[in-house]
């Protein structure tokens, strides 16, 4: 008997995400396997990090992004993140800051757990999916200076 | 004597319960603006949050209700009778046995007093007579919490301050206190010193009260705000109004 791909991939992500499969995945301060089976598109990345709507990125970050006008300096500048850290590295920091750092204000973009009075349409929900986080992954790894 | 003045110091501190270091630390949203959205705020030709009060000033002394009686029929000249009632609010109400805001205590004369239909919240007419007794406390130092009825609701307004909430997982207090006068996107991070409510807001382009600033930020982190006239809403601005306290009154405030 075969199982459709879609199946298997739906399969997967669900394993993915759940929380024990989360932290087996953590190594050390990384997490080095990609979220999902297709690999990030660094120009889909760049339009994440930089929207309002999806990443929300620059409210907190600035970074090498000239057109944008309004970022934020809660957080250090996306700049040279590329060179400073591995893929892995920012892949969990994207996933679970929070995991990292408890008292960190960088959101955990992959969690849904332990979080209080979600509104409706956010509800269950990741603030990223697992696509989502290779792309911005795939591109914050180009930024080398 | 000493002793007793810095515990007495010491408990103002620890029922403001925020990270600030002192009071001379603490600033108004006003600080924080422009010089041009300041110039606005302190030009009464300019300010379009005058055309509200102007509107309540109207509203004062029409009759109104099944009592066809005006708020100036009981009250008289507000600038003495309303002088600093704002400064005090949210105050404990006996009946409700819990604190209630100036828009609760503008309804119930309303219903009580005048018999007349309930005004809806955000409305013009609401945000009108809020702004215009507010208006007549502007300078004075907020006053909110001296009546210990109040501590246990101030501190369930601490606790949600302080909680994290909604998809990004926040607490007001990670914006308020820990990162005030930094920049989220376009817009700098002020206090969340409620002294210029009701307010005019440039991205509004309309005047709008607490609540609705305070949903605007749950919003933000994606969480389910607060219904209006809820006690949760009573709670949190309490807190925020004696974090305040000795700040001065700006009624009618601009913000951007
Ligand atoms: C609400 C604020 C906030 C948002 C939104 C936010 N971050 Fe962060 N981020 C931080 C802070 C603060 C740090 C620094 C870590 C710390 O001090 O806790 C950080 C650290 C990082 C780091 C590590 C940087 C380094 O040099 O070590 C990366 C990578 C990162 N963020 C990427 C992102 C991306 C990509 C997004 C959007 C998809 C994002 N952040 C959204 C606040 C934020
Ligand atoms: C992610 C950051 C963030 C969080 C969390 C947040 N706020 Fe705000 N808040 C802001 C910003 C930014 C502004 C100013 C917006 C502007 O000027 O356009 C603001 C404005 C305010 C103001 C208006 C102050 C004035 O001068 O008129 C109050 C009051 C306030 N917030 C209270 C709260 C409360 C209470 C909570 C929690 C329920 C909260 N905020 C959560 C960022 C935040
Ligand atoms: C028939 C008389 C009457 C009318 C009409 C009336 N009020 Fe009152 N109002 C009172 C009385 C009496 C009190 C004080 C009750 C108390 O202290 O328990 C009061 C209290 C108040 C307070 C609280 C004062 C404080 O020190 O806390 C405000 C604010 C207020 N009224 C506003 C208004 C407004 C605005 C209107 C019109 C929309 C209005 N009132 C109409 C009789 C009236």
């Amino acid at each position: 008997m075969r199982v459709p791909p879609s199946l298997i991939t739906l399969a997967l992500v669900l394993v993915l995400v759940t929380a024990p499969a989360f932290a087996e995945r953590i190594v050390g301060d990384a997490m080095p396997d990609r979220l999902a089976a297709a690999p990030g598109d660094p120009e889909r990345g760049r339009a994440i990090v930089t929207s309002r709507q999806t990443g929300l990125c620059l409210l907190c970050h600035s970074g090498p992004f000239p057109e944008e006008r309004f970022q934020g300096d809660l957080a250090p500048s996306l700049a040279g993140v590329g060179s400073r850290l591995s893929e892995g590295q920012i892949r969990l920091r994207i996933a679970d800051a929070r995991g990292l750092d408890p008292d960190t204000i960088m959101p955990s973009y992959l969690r849904t757990d332990g979080l209080d009075r979600v509104a409706e349409t956010w509800r269950g929900k990741p603030i990223l999916s697992a696509g989502e986080i290779e792309d911005v992954v795939a591109f914050l790894a180009t930024l080398k200076d | 004597m000493t002793v007793r003045r810095s515990s007495l110091a010491a408990a103002v501190i620890l029922l403001a319960g925020t990270a600030l270091a002192s009071d001379t630390d603490r600033r108004s949203g006003f600080d924080f603006m422009g010089p041009q959205t300041q110039a606005m705020q302190a030009d009464d030709t300019a300010n379009p949050g005058m055309l509200s009060v102007l509107d309540g000033e109207d509203l004062w002394n029409t009759p109104a209700g099944a009592a066809n009686r005006s708020c100036a029929d009981c009250h008289g000249d507000a600038a003495t009778s309303m002088r600093g009632v704002a400064t005090r609010y949210p105050s404990y109400d006996e009946k409700a046995k819990a604190p209630i805001t100036l828009d609760q205590r503008i309804l119930q004369c309303r219903a009580d007093r005048q018999e007349a239909p309930p005004l809806a919240w955000e409305s013009p007419d609401l945000l009108a007579l809020s702004a215009y007794v507010a208006h007549q406390s502007r300078g004075l130092p907020v006053e909110t919490g001296a009546d210990p009825q109040l501590t246990p609701f101030i501190d369930q307004g601490r606790e949600l301050f302080t909680q994290r909430q909604g998809q990004l997982d926040f607490s007001c207090a990670d914006c308020h206190d820990a990162n005030w006068g930094k920049r989220l996107g376009g817009a700098v991070i002020p206090q969340a010193h409620p002294t210029g409510y009701p307010i005019y807001r440039l991205e509004w382009q309309a005047m709008g009260s607490l609540q609705r600033r305070l949903r605007n930020c749950m919003a933000g982190v994606r969480a389910e705000p607060y219904g209006f006239g809820s006690p949760e809403h009573t709670e949190l601005e309490l807190f925020l109004m004696t974090r305040a306290r000795g700040l001065p009154l700006e009624t009618p405030g601009v913000r951007p």
